[in-house]
């Protein structure tokens, strides 16, 4: 059993190590969608991940990396989607939101309350459209510095 | 009691709803008024399909006869979808677009919400998720129908004119015909019926702060719940389907 608890916890480390392919700066463990990580009767490592969005066209794509990186360490290796709970920014962890800051991305800001500006550090920012690069951003400015920033939005 | 075949009937509804007004505003795409809109349609369509794509699994897997998400969505005939007829409306201008967008988001909100409680577990998970999404559709379009109807004359007078078309198809989100009702008593879809006085009252607030009239809501157009669509829809399924109907079992 301690060889099985092993391989589970270097199968985590693998799959938590593989970086978001929109925002490479982030592994898929800073963004909290890694779930999971368990080793199944057969014998394969199941990673259970979760959607940041429904339509997130990312998410074929990190599944793929995650399988590819386990296997390429030697295991069997499938993914499982896990939609409940439901992913929500809450789940970043406090390295990830550090580095999506040092990335340029306003890391998502309490409910209601605006994000400061990941260039300059201004609190005084406002809002250019709800919607922007990617189903889990949104377009924001800042008032000091004039440099408009992506926002990661509070869900 | 509803049996497999109702439970797949049901999702199959909710499934064609999300991928035709997907497909609908994926239109937009490269054609709004201003590049920010273009990005929010987009990416409405984007969580709209995805919700779609979610749907027509669970369906598939209720059915279990092996049709997966992409036979569901491409490989039927016209008659075989079931979505709402206003999901088929034509994208026409902006305010239409953006009036339909308020009214499907403010349905689909409230429908989440109740869906959250559903026997299915499947159906609970998508809701759980697609609740989120739902909302910020909703502010984003009912902030729109705001500016548009309380801004120029022109963009009243275009929201006035989308009212008037789209108010018809209205009353069709609401139905509960024989199907919906065993879904309702089994707890696995929610009872549309009972969603309308919330949507009503939303609809009054919001129509209200746009300086827009509300007229009631009547079922004078449907028929989508049973594969009777408009004249728009073939069009649109043409465009759909054309790839899958070129290139038979194509993937990327």
């Amino acid at each position: 059993m301690v060889s099985l608890q092993t391989s589970r916890q270097r199968a985590r480390a693998i799959a938590a190590a593989v970086p978001d392919p929109e925002i490479p700066a982030l592994t898929i463990a800073d963004l909290g969608i890694l779930r999971a990580v368990e080793i199944a009767e057969d014998g394969a490592v199941i990673a259970r991940l979760s959607p940041t969005y429904m339509g997130c066209p990312a998410v074929l794509a990190i599944e793929l990396a995650v399988t590819t990186a386990l296997q390429e360490a030697g295991f069997q290796a499938r993914t499982e989607r896990a939609l409940s709970p439901p992913w929500t920014t809450d789940w970043i962890t406090e390295e990830g939101r550090r580095k999506m800051a040092a990335y340029g991305i306003a890391p998502p800001a309490s409910e209601g309350r605006a994000p400061a500006c990941p260039q300059c550090g201004s609190a005084s920012t406002e809002k250019l459209s709800e919607f922007g690069s990617t189903a889990c951003k949104a377009l924001w400015r800042c008032t000091a510095c004039l440099e408009p920033f992506d926002y990661f939005k509070c869900l | 009691m509803a049996s497999d075949d109702d439970i797949f009937c049901g999702l199959l509804r909710l499934a064609d709803d999300h991928l035709i007004l997907g497909q609908r505003v994926s239109q937009w795409c490269g054609h709004a008024p201003q590049l920010e809109e273009d990005l929010a349609l987009s990416n409405i369509a984007l969580d709209l399909i995805g919700s779609a794509r979610a749907l027509y699994q669970l369906a598939g897997e209720t059915e279990g006869k092996g049709r997966d998400e992409d036979q569901l969505a491409f490989l039927r005939d016209e008659r075989a979808y079931l979505n709402l007829l206003l999901a088929e409306y034509p994208n026409s201008d902006f305010a239409h677009t953006i009036l339909r967008q308020y009214y499907f988001s403010s349905f689909q909100l409230l429908y989440w919400q109740a869906a959250l409680a559903s026997a299915l577990p499947g159906l609970a998970a998508i809701a759980a998720k697609s609740v989120k999404e739902a909302a910020y559709h909703h502010r984003h379009a009912a902030d729109w129908v705001i500016r548009l109807g309380d801004g120029t004359e022109e963009s009243h007078q275009r929201m006035l004119a989308a009212e008037a078309n789209l108010g018809p198809y209205l009353g069709e989100m609401f139905e509960r015909d024989a199907l919906a009702g065993r879904l309702a008593e089994a707890a696995i879809l929610p009872d549309p019926a009972e969603l309308q006085a919330a949507f009503t009252a939303d609809r009054a607030a919001i129509l209200a702060r746009a300086t827009l009239p509300v007229a009631e809501i009547t079922a004078s157009q449907t028929g989508g719940r049973s594969g009777r669509h408009t004249e728009a829809m073939g069009h649109l399924l043409a465009e759909l389907q054309y790839m899958q109907h070129r290139f038979p079992g194509q993937q990327w």
